[in-house]
């Protein structure tokens, strides 16, 4: 069996290149994404077990693009993992009707992304 | 002589012809209102029944037992006819406008629609009215004895002549008979009886053709020779010493007020009227009617004491001259002069009575006590009639009984008793015409007394010694009191009688019915009525101004109209499409019907009637002041109430507004708030993460950790930025409420924005260039603010210029009324999608390495638009990032 691959959606290069680093470190596949747009195409032409979405992105939002990867039926059963600067409540409300599998807010520690993401892949 | 049945039957020919006249104009008078008997000539002939037999025979008597006197008797009508315009127009002209129909009608009518005053007036007339009746009565009966009487027994006889009151019974019977036949036939609107009027103009040209015919006729005795006419005359006669004294003067007033008072003058005057055209000829006419009857009273009374035996009656000269020569056709003409005037008057008098007695006695006092027959219109007629009818009988009787019980020969005397006697109607009349706080009890008390005085001193004296007053009464006063003589009231001796009689009523009249008008307010309908006499001419009906509200359901209104008027009648009055419509009639309608009922049974009995169905808002003077005091702080508080109702919703909507603007800035610092949150949280996360890998990785590779080190160190630099942008905004934001504007030169302000930049320059190895200058220009702010964008401006141009030899120039430019700086560096510059977005608040220039908090040109922006101008970048296309600003030049250039 192959390694678990990620979709990291992150337009923060710094973050992105942190999470990167300790997704690999974690012996996860991983594929990045600097902007919604970038992530949905990534989606389409591959096949991720699960993803690491920002939220607050120039151009499509993190948001936007959960919806439409639970719209897509093929897409729809993948977990997402929400991760976002926007700690309010209500926004963490809009991640859940959108379809979020989990919701983490930043700064997180890294312990906690990795526990979260190999509880929704089952790899645990 | 002449055979008593000759007479008789020329009598009653003479009564047919008068029957056919009247006919004929009862006739004429349905077909069409008007035509020759409503013509000027017809109403001034009508108008000389003052002329009763009285002025016939009697005038040729006074002239022989007091001379001139009789001249009084005509001047006064002839003064009051010839001045018609002071008076007589306006008493005509409201009798017509408020269809007036007696003199009862119309004092009652003028004070306030009072029963007690019409019944008094009504009272004093009926007694004034009997001794004249009594007279034409006394005049009739003499004729026609005096005439039937053979040729030699008249002159012993005609002085000492004994009334036959059988014959004077049959008379008055007569009479009756042709008033009630003429006069009450019907009950009219206005109360106008076109065929009595007609009958009696006729009889006004018998007795003027009649007199005339026996005064030229004695001038031509004397073979048409004035000289000889006026030989033989006595002394008295023309000697002027004689006449004109207080005893004239007051018969002067008498006549005058007679011939407005009279019942049956008020009648044939006013009542008939029906336009001021009639007044006016009648102005002219009447007098010279007058006149013309008056010519040849001197020389037949000269003749009749000359010819006649001494002793002879002087009231009959008329007669009893030609009868002494012989002349049997002069005669009986003048016997049917005397016998028109004579008839003419108790006909008219008859009926003004009998409509007065019907609307000012019988029916107030039948409505009171519930007598009115309920049966219908019909009966409601015919009860009238029958009151009418009686009321004609009763009159007449009276004459009758007057005549049987009085003493008086002369007829002369018995006249002015009568003449006095309504003379107490004038300051009622009068004052209600031309005084307007005249009142009903000031009239009431003046008549009463007027009455009272008129009965004391004149009346009852006039009865002689009778048991109503005792001889030594007259001679002494009642029970010896001598100041209460009735000749010589308070001491006031030596004077005619008469004279007595009409100072002491008159002036008490007068004085009463002044002070006690003054001496109370009237009542609101009172004024109004008074106002609508007195006001006549500038207020011609009722209907115009009402301060009386008045509601009443129709068909009560229609209840009573039928039982008056009649089914036809009333359905004609009630005929309106919009009164047909409607149940509850409104103040005209009402008036119509009362004005309507009132020419049938008087102004103060249609009151009555109308009263039990109306419900009746008199509204006093006061409670209009209240009302309209009312309605004006009605209005006044309604004002007010709109006036706080447009504050609240002004309020509201100012609140409104407020809130709108409250949650719009709520939202806006729930956006900032978010914001920071997420520009705080994003180095952070970094920071954090890292910090964790290199925790967690002691043994990483040198190369890596410092990396790993340089971001930290980075994204903590960037914090500090950050916080410290939030800071200058937050002092941006208070600063702007705290200064106010002043007046200043933004090149000085450009200029040490420059020198502040110029270390910053130096250090990145910038060229810092001025190149163009604008003329010196005034902006009005705050000068610290345009600094900040300045300086901002200046050193973004600096910190993000990449290019090899960096160079940044300034110019500023003024032109049409703008000041314009460009910023412009030669670095690589900024695409054209991101030329908004870098304006907006955490965005940032593209140059990683170089990054700001994101705030400073959306603070540059804000701070512009204050100013009042705009911040943008230059979209020429050139190479490198040009910003321009433009604010407008507020104050006055150069």
């Amino acid at each position: 069996m192959g390694k678990i691959r990620i979709l990291i959606v992150e337009d923060e290069p710094n973050i992105l290149e942190s999470l990167s680093y300790i997704l690999r470190r974690a012996n996860f596949d991983v594929a990045i994404a600097a902007n919604g747009l970038e992530a949905l195409e990534r989606l389409s032409r591959t096949k991720f077990s699960a993803m690491i979405l920002d939220v607050m992105m120039p151009g499509i939002s993190g948001f936007d693009v959960l919806r439409q990867v639970r719209a897509d039926r093929k897409l729809c059963d993948m977990p997402v993992i929400i991760l976002t600067a926007k700690g309010q409540s209500r926004d963490r409300q809009i991640a859940h009707e959108a379809g979020a599998t989990e919701f983490i807010t930043k700064p997180f520690s890294n312990a906690d992304i990795i526990a979260c993401l190999q509880q929704v892949t089952g790899t645990g | 002589m002449l055979h008593p049945d000759l007479v008789i039957a020329i009598c009653l020919a003479y009564v047919a012809i008068l029957f056919a006249v009247a006919f004929a104009g009862d006739r004429r008078a349905r077909r069409d209102s008007g035509g020759w008997l409503s013509s000027p000539l017809v109403y001034t002939l009508s108008i000389s029944i003052y002329c009763s037999s009285w002025t016939f025979f009697g005038a040729v008597g006074s002239a022989a037992r007091n001379g001139l006197e009789f001249i009084a008797i005509y001047l006064g009508p002839t003064i009051v006819f010839v001045g018609w315009w002071v008076f007589l127009r306006k008493l005509v002209t409201v009798g017509r406008v408020h269809n007036t129909t007696s003199i009862a009608d119309f004092i009652s009518a003028r004070y306030g629609k009072s029963q007690t005053l019409g019944a008094v007036v009504t009272l004093i007339a009926v007694i004034a009215t009997a001794p004249y009746i009594s007279l034409q009565l006394k005049a009739l009966t003499d004729s026609f004895q005096v005439l039937t009487l053979p040729r030699g027994a008249v002159t012993a006889a005609s002085s000492t002549i004994e009334p036959d009151y059988v014959l004077a019974f049959w008379i008055a019977a007569g009479l009756c008979v042709f008033s009630i036949i003429f006069g009450v036939r019907n009950i009219d609107v206005n109360e106008r009886h076109h065929g009595v009027v007609a009958a009696i103009a006729v009889e006004a040209v018998v007795k003027l053709v009649a007199l005339l015919a026996v005064g030229l006729w004695v001038v031509g005795l004397s073979d048409w020779d004035p000289a000889l006419v006026f030989a033989g005359a006595p002394a008295s006669i023309i000697d002027p010493a004689e006449t004109f004294g207080p005893r004239w003067l007051t018969l002067l007033f008498l006549a005058a007020a007679a011939v407005i008072c009279l019942p049956r003058q008020f009648q044939v005057t006013v009542v008939e009227n029906s336009d001021n055209r009639q007044i006016r000829t009648a102005s002219w006419l009447f007098p010279l009617y007058l006149l013309l009857l008056c010519l040849f009273v001197i020389p037949i009374a000269i003749a009749g004491l000359e010819r006649l035996p001494a002793g002879s009656n002087p009231d009959l000269f008329v007669l009893t001259l030609p009868m002494q020569e012989n002349y049997n056709t002069l005669t009986l003409l003048a016997f049917l002069g005397g016998f028109s005037s004579a008839t003419s008057m108790v006909i008219v008098s008859s009926i003004a009575l009998s409509t007065m007695i019907s609307n000012h006695i019988v029916m107030p006092l039948a409505l009171r006590l519930s007598l009115l027959p309920q049966a219908g219109a019909e009966a409601m007629r015919h009860f009238i009639l029958t009151t009418r009818r009686c009321a004609v009988v009763f009159v007449v009787l009276l004459g009758l009984i007057y005549l049987r019980a009085s003493n008086s020969d002369a007829l002369a005397a018995i006249g002015l008793i009568s003449f006095c006697g309504v003379a107490q109607f004038l300051p009622s009349l009068v004052g209600g015409l031309y005084w307007s706080r005249a009142t009903a009890a000031g009239a009431l008390v003046g008549l009463v007394c007027g009455l009272v005085l008129w009965g004391y001193t004149l009346v009852l004296p006039s009865f002689g010694g009778t048991a109503l007053m005792s001889a030594s009464t007259i001679a002494d006063g009642p029970f010896g009191v001598l100041w209460l003589r009735p000749h010589a009231l308070f001491g006031l001796n030596g004077y005619d009688p008469l004279v007595h009689a009409v100072f002491w009523s008159m002036t008490a009249n007068v004085l009463l019915f002044v002070l006690v008008s003054l001496a109370r307010e009237p009542t609101p309908l009172a004024r109004f009525q008074s106002m609508l006499f007195v006001d006549v001419f500038r207020r011609q009906t009722e209907t115009e101004q009402r301060i009386i509200r008045r509601t009443a359901r129709i068909a009560d209104l229609r209840q009573i109209a039928e039982r008056i008027l009649g089914p036809a009648e009333a359905t004609a009055l009630f005929a309106d499409r919009e009164v047909r419509r409607s149940i509850i009639a409104g103040d005209n309608m009402i008036s119509r019907v009362e004005q309507r009922l009132a020419a049938n049974v008087g102004a103060a009995s249609a009151r009555s009637l109308i009263s039990r169905v109306v419900s009746d808002e008199t509204i006093s003077v006061q409670e209009l002041k209240r009302l309209a005091g009312e309605a004006e702080q009605i209005r006044a508080y309604s004002e007010e109430l709109e006036r706080k109702s447009r504050q609240v919703e002004a309020t509201a909507a100012a609140l409104a507004a407020a809130n709108q603007r409250l949650r719009e800035v709520d939202a806006q610092k729930d956006e900032f708030l978010s914001q920071i949150s997420h520009e705080v949280r994003t180095p952070m996360t970094s920071i954090r993460s890292f910090s964790d890998i290199l925790l967690a990785e002691p043994a990483m590779q040198e190369e890596q950790k410092l990396r790993f080190l340089n971001i930290i160190q980075n994204e903590s630099s960037r914090l500090t930025r950050l916080l410290d942008s939030i800071l200058e905004l937050d002092l941006l934001r208070t600063a702007s409420a705290r200064h106010a504007p002043v007046d200043f030169d933004p090149e000085d302000v450009l200029t040490s924005a420059m020198e502040s930049c110029e270390a910053l320059a130096h250090t990145a190895g910038t060229t810092l260039v001025r190149l163009r200058s604008a003329a010196s220009v005034t902006l009005s702010g705050e000068p610290d603010k345009l600094a900040q964008i300045f300086i901002n401006l200046i050193s973004n141009a600096i910190k993000y210029n990449d290019a090899p030899k960096p160079k940044v120039s300034v110019s500023s430019s003024s032109s049409g009324g703008v000041y314009e700086v460009r910023v412009e560096d030669n670095g690589r510059g900024i695409a054209k999608q991101d030329h908004e977005r870098i304006f907006l608040k955490f965005e940032r220039g593209p140059v990683v390495g170089h990054q700001g908090a994101g705030l400073g040109l959306s603070i540059s922006r804000q701070i512009t638009e204050q100013f009042g101008g705009k911040l943008f970048l230059d979209e020429s296309g050139k190479s490198g990032a040009c910003f321009i600003l433009q604010v407008p030049i507020s104050g006055r250039e150069g």
